[in-house]
């Protein structure tokens, strides 16, 4: 059953070849078996087979919602009622939150059965899951490799077959990241197309909700449970839902597709550009015309973000105080001794670099030079998308400058880190819609090819992997001992 | 541009975040390797360019000045690390 797409599965349940409750306790037992992959922080297997019982009533009566009985697992960014919301980090080990995200409530309504919450980087900030305060996650294609991040478990649990279906959060790449690591398909939207209500701030101007699955066909299915308007945050964008399937078969004839010359500089790995290269020509196969773009600007992305990301996460980190919710200190001697020690204790280094960063970014006397300067550059590479996407319907490329590194390789050095996420950021600053789907292997290991699309193309970047997912077959592959 | 050490405890003060003594320096070299790259910025030219807080350059969303929160103080203070009587417990801030 683990094999099946969403489809089969929702047709499976309704024709009755298996109940909800076993198909739950397939994905329950495969977690089990793979514990060794640190993908989950929490299992949770009572809720979950009261929901598949609750899906299985409500199957036979034939009144069920779209995703009925199927089982999926939640980033565990996103807050669930009733079960731990932990962020990935020591602050939230004790919390569970009082209400559901908009997204967990939007999938309940649906009809999906959770099965618990997926391991992350701490408080979004990494990328390859070594953050997390419940240790690494390990690639599935090699579990000496990291998976990437901050949607570490969310990447392995879909590559190892733990789950059909989960979400992820992507702030300056950790859905497409994790997902070109570990072989599978990710969609981060428009910022505003999905509520960010109940999903752990980490930098707001940026982050941004999205399906990752196996395939663009499933991922079109969980996009249009996770999007829509929601009056609850106030960024979400207020603009007609399409139907994500509908396009996914049309053709590709004459597609206008640009390379930015950016994006294949020395940096990029040579077997890396060349797999691009061949995922590229396929697409010409299919009638899409190919031409270059410059985008100067883009360089300038990583600067930009660490200024505008750590402003923002040092503000949104604030509200962790060791007051109303969250980690305490023990017996502290003041009001300052009891934030300062609480939040010393319970951040890891990353989380505290970047709250550090922030505050001195944003500090009297520097605002300008940084953070006004990366608004303002931000603006720059918005304009060079733009213009890029009024002369091509999408842009193709690398999403990461290698396949996955080996867990400890870059963690002495943040800015090697950084240096990850160099093809990814620039669209979270521009708010555009991006997917990352499997385009092959290198030495073993998959790699992704990045498609960015203009505001709210959600539908036509599906339409786009699901014609090339018809062709190929790198999304279908499973990694040794998962089959 | 490189930060000191007396630099870090200045922006962790601000910050009321507690940094181990031992390591001090190795923030100090971290944040210096960060701010040299954010420096990088600094060589564009950006004089005139309205700078770009929101993606799609949205207005602020309003709504009716009208009460939508239920009290839910149990429920909110059921996760609380201490309360008494209703009240958020903190040390004692005036003698």
């Amino acid at each position: 059953m683990h094999n099946l797409t969403l489809t089969e599965l929702a047709e499976g349940l309704r024709g009755k070849q298996f109940s909800s409750v076993e198909l739950t306790q397939s994905f329950l037992s495969r977690i089990r078996q793979h514990q060794d992959i640190n993908a989950f922080i929490t299992v949770s297997e009572e809720s979950a087979l009261q929901q598949a019982q609750a899906a299985d009533q409500l199957l036979a009566t034939g009144n069920a919602g779209p995703l009925a009985g199927i089982p999926i697992a939640q980033k565990d960014i996103f807050c669930t009622l009733g079960t731990k919301t932990s962020c990935g980090s020591k602050m939230l080990d004790n919390f569970t939150a009082p209400y559901d995200a908009t997204v967990v409530d939007n999938f309940n309504r649906a009809g999906a059965v959770m099965l618990g919450k997926l391991n992350m980087d701490e408080f979004a900030m990494g990328s390859s899951n070594e953050t997390s305060f419940y240790g690494p996650v390990r690639n599935p294609w090699d579990t000496s490799c990291v998976p990437g991040g901050s949607s570490g478990g969310s990447a392995a649990a879909i590559a190892a077959r733990l789950s059909p279906a989960v979400t992820g959060t992507d702030t300056g790449g950790s859905i497409r990241q994790p997902a070109a690591l570990c072989g599978i398909t990710g969609l981060k939207p428009t910022y505003g197309r999905v509520s960010r209500y109940g999903m752990i701030a980490y930098a707001s101007s940026l982050d941004q909700g999205g399906p990752m699955a196996r395939s663009a066909e499933d991922a079109a299915l969980l996009m249009q449970v996770m999007a829509g308007f929601d009056p609850k945050d106030s960024t979400s964008v207020d603009q007609a839902v399409p139907d994500y399937s509908a396009g996914l078969n049309d053709s590709l004839q004459g597609l206008k597709i640009g390379l930015p010359k950016q994006f294949f500089s020395a940096e990029l790995d040579s077997q890396m550009a060349a797999t691009i290269q061949a995922a590229v020509a396929e697409y010409q196969k299919l009638g899409a015309e190919v031409r270059e773009v410059d985008m100067p600007n883009l360089e300038l992305a990583i600067p930009a973000y660490y200024v505008i990301a750590s402003a923002e996460c040092s503000s949104n980190l604030s509200r962790y105080d060791g007051v109303r919710f969250g980690y305490r200190c023990r017996n502290p001697e003041d009001l300052t001794d009891l934030y300062t020690r609480s939040r010393g204790e319970a951040f890891g280094a990353e989380v505290k670099r970047r709250i550090l960063m922030g505050t001195y970014a944003l500090s009297a006397g520097y605002y300008d030079a940084y953070y006004l300067k990366a608004q303002q550059v931000r603006r720059l590479i918005s304009d060079d998308f733009k213009r890029a996407l009024s002369e091509v319907d999408v842009l193709m490329g690398p999403v990461t400058p290698s396949t996955a590194f080996r867990i400890g390789e870059k963690t002495s050095d943040p800015i090697q880190m950084y240096l990850e996420d160099i093809y990814t950021i620039a669209i979270n600053l521009a708010g555009l819609p991006a997917m990352s789907i499997p385009a092959g292997f290198v030495d073993g290991k998959p790699v992704g090819l990045h498609v960015i699309g203009d505001y709210f193309s959600e539908a036509k970047l599906l339409n786009i992997g699901h014609r090339y997912q018809q062709v190929t077959d790198w999304h279908l592959q499973v990694p040794k001992g998962f089959e | 541009m490189s930060l000191t050490a007396n630099d870090v405890k200045k922006i962790a003060h601000l910050a009321r975040l507690g940094i181990a003594e031992q390591d001090v320096d190795h923030y100090a070299k971290d944040l210096s390797g960060i701010l040299d790259l954010m420096t990088q910025m600094g060589q564009q030219d950006t004089a005139g360019v309205t700078p770009m807080a929101h993606p799609l350059d949205q207005m602020q969303r309003l709504r009716e000045d009208i009460v939508t929160e239920t009290d839910q103080r149990e429920h909110f203070q059921a996760i609380a690390p201490q309360t008494e009587a209703g009240l958020y417990l903190v040390p004692k801030v005036i003698d």
